[in-house]
């Protein structure tokens, strides 16, 4: 359904992305790994039209390069950036309704669902988000992200600085929403979950892609590990 | 007392239109992260389309027209212009709406001439309300409270209780993740500039009848409105309301008031000499009344850079 040709992208001269492939189907759990500064922030980025990019992104048939992020959003893509953006003036459940589009309810999900996964959330539902801990934070913007209800989501390392605990609550939820038919994009430095619940795996370094295969591929590639990933 | 409530009474009347400048600003600041310095230059188009749409069919109508021909100016501006030049970052921004402050000025010059115009209050409201000690209170600065009380309430219930006001406080701080959402930022930059412009523009219509309205009114106010967010704190619009009335009670009342510093120290018992009536000494308050507002943005520069509520320094 998503389908990356050649993607390349600057930031001034620096060639940060040199090339990238990728392929997504439906219901696919796909992880981008790779070293700090790899580039896939950069590589999800452009993808939903936050950074110039050359090349093609081709989803559910159509080209979203030159697209603007709001409109690539209309077209069934999510984004949970890296540090999360709550809205931290306004209160969960503001945060929450802001996911929606045009202020249309999700069909796969609703905000009291949401509340049923994160009972946390629902107990902070009117309070500010501001003051929210890092996991609640985490579980906030992925609910923000799923009330627009994508068929695709991108999330840049969801697991970043969180305890184990919580860490399973992730991976949790993103399984629910792999049942659900979402394809989910994982960006992680670590392999904690990735391994586990990804059906395919791409390795990324200095913003090409230098491994892509299954999981057991990598666990059976070394090499690839100790030169590409943090150990 | 009766008298210092009537100097209070004239600073908060010109202390709120103050803030409908200043909060516009501010809310554009926050956003887009530029200074307007053409900001001024709507309240004084404000001013000059609501004369001249008032000679035609009265000041009524001006009230609702001009706020609305200026909004939808500064919307125009905003998207053909400003966006444009965004792209070549803060600095290039910055100058155009220097440049776009010197070419509303020329323009209004061209139009209308150097001269002040006879935009004058509407008849129906030129009357003392009441008197109190001595004192009369204009029905037409009442109007003006009250005008400005109540679109400055409406525009708080917008931001506070509405979907598109959710989105404009979440695109203060995070408008690249808004717009992942699926919001369409750029329209709504769009329009928070274009009713910023246009609450400007309505300061324009009942001000420019109540104080001036000529040519050197834009710069004048402008500069005002630049102290009164630099003492609040850039970005705040807490900061901005307190300092607007801040600013308006100190300016109102320091021009009618006829102390000098010789009075002061003369009534703890030191007299001198009276001779030199020129020195600095004699200056009465009023006489130093303009400089006041430099002074208290220089001192709160030197000891609170971010101002009263900032969060982020000057
Ligand atoms: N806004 C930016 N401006 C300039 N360089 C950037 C910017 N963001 C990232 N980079 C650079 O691009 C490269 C890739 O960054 P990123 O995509 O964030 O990597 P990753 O997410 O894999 O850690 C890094 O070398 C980083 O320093
Ligand atoms: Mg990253």
């Amino acid at each position: 359904m998503l389908q990356v040709r050649d993607l390349n992208a600057y930031y001034g001269k620096s060639h940060v992305l040199a090339g990238i492939d990728l392929d997504v189907a439906p219901g696919q759990i796909v992880s981008l790994m790779g070293r700090n500064g790899a580039g896939r922030s950069t590589a999800i980025k452009a993808i939903m039209g936050l950074v110039t990019a050359t090349g093609s992104v081709r989803f559910a048939g159509a080209e979203l390069i030159g697209l603007k992020p709001h409109q690539i959003a209309h077209r069934g893509i999510g984004y949970v950036p890296e540090h999360r953006d709550i809205f931290p003036s306004l209160t969960v459940r503001q945060n929450l309704k802001l996911g929606l589009k045009g202020g249309r309810p999700a069909r796969r999900w609703s905000i009291d669902e949401l509340f049923e996964l994160f009972p946390a959330l629902e107990a902070r539902a009117d309070t500010a988000a501001g003051v929210l801990s890092g996991g609640e934070q985490q579980m906030l913007a992925m609910g923000r992200t799923l009330m627009g209800d994508p068929d695709l989501i991108m999330v840049d390392e969801p697991t970043e600085g969180l305890a184990p605990l919580i860490v399973t609550r992730v991976k949790d939820l993103l399984l629910e929403m792999a049942k659900r038919g979402i394809a989910v994009v994982l960006c992680e430095q670590k392999l904690t979950i990735a391994l586990e619940i990804s059906q395919r795996l791409y390795v990324v370094g200095h913003g090409r892609i230098v491994f892509a295969g299954t999981p057991a591929g990598l666990e059976a590639d070394p090499s690839i590990r100790r030169e590409w990933m943090e150990v | 007392m009766d008298t210092a409530f009537f100097f209070l009474f004239n600073g908060i009347v010109y202390g709120l239109l103050l803030f409908m400048l200043s909060s516009g600003l501010t809310l554009i600041f926050s956003m887009m992260g530029v200074l307007n310095f053409a900001h001024a230059s709507f309240y004084m188009l404000g001013a000059y389309f609501a004369y001249q749409i008032s000679t035609h069919i009265g000041f009524w109508p001006a009230l609702i027209f001009a706020p609305l021909i200026v909004g939808c100016l500064g919307a125009v501006i905003e998207r053909y212009g400003l966006r444009t030049v965004h792209r070549h970052g803060h600095v290039a921004e910055l100058l155009f709406t220097f440049g776009l402050a010197l070419l509303i000025e020329e323009i209004v010059i061209l139009i209308w001439g150097r001269n002040p115009m006879p935009y004058s209050v509407p008849s129906e409201l030129d009357f003392a309300l009441f008197e109190i000690a001595g004192n009369s209170y204009s029905a037409y600065k009442i109007f003006m409270m009250l005008v400005s009380i109540s679109m400055l309430l409406f525009l708080y219930g917008i931001i506070a209780r509405t979907r598109i006001g959710m989105i404009i406080q979440a695109a203060l701080t995070h408008p690249e993740t808004v717009d992942t959402l699926g919001h369409n930022v750029s329209r709504v930059f769009m329009l928070v500039f274009g009713v910023g412009t246009g609450l400007a523009g309505l300061a324009g219509v009942i001000g420019g009848n109540a104080f001036v309205t000529e040519p050197g009114m834009a710069r004048a106010l402008g500069t005002i409105v630049f102290v009164v967010i630099i003492v609040g704190g850039l970005g705040s619009l807490t900061g901005a309301f307190v300092a607007s009335l801040l600013l308006g009670v100190i300016q109102t009342t320091a021009v009618a008031v006829d102390v000098s510093l010789a009075d002061l120290v003369a009534t703890v018992g030191i007299t001198t000499s009276a001779a030199d009536a020129n020195d600095l000494m004699h200056k009465t308050l009023s006489q130093v009344a303009p400089i006041l507002p430099y002074l208290f943005m220089v001192l709160m520069l030197i000891s609170r850079p971010r101002g009263l509520f900032g969060t982020r320094d000057a």
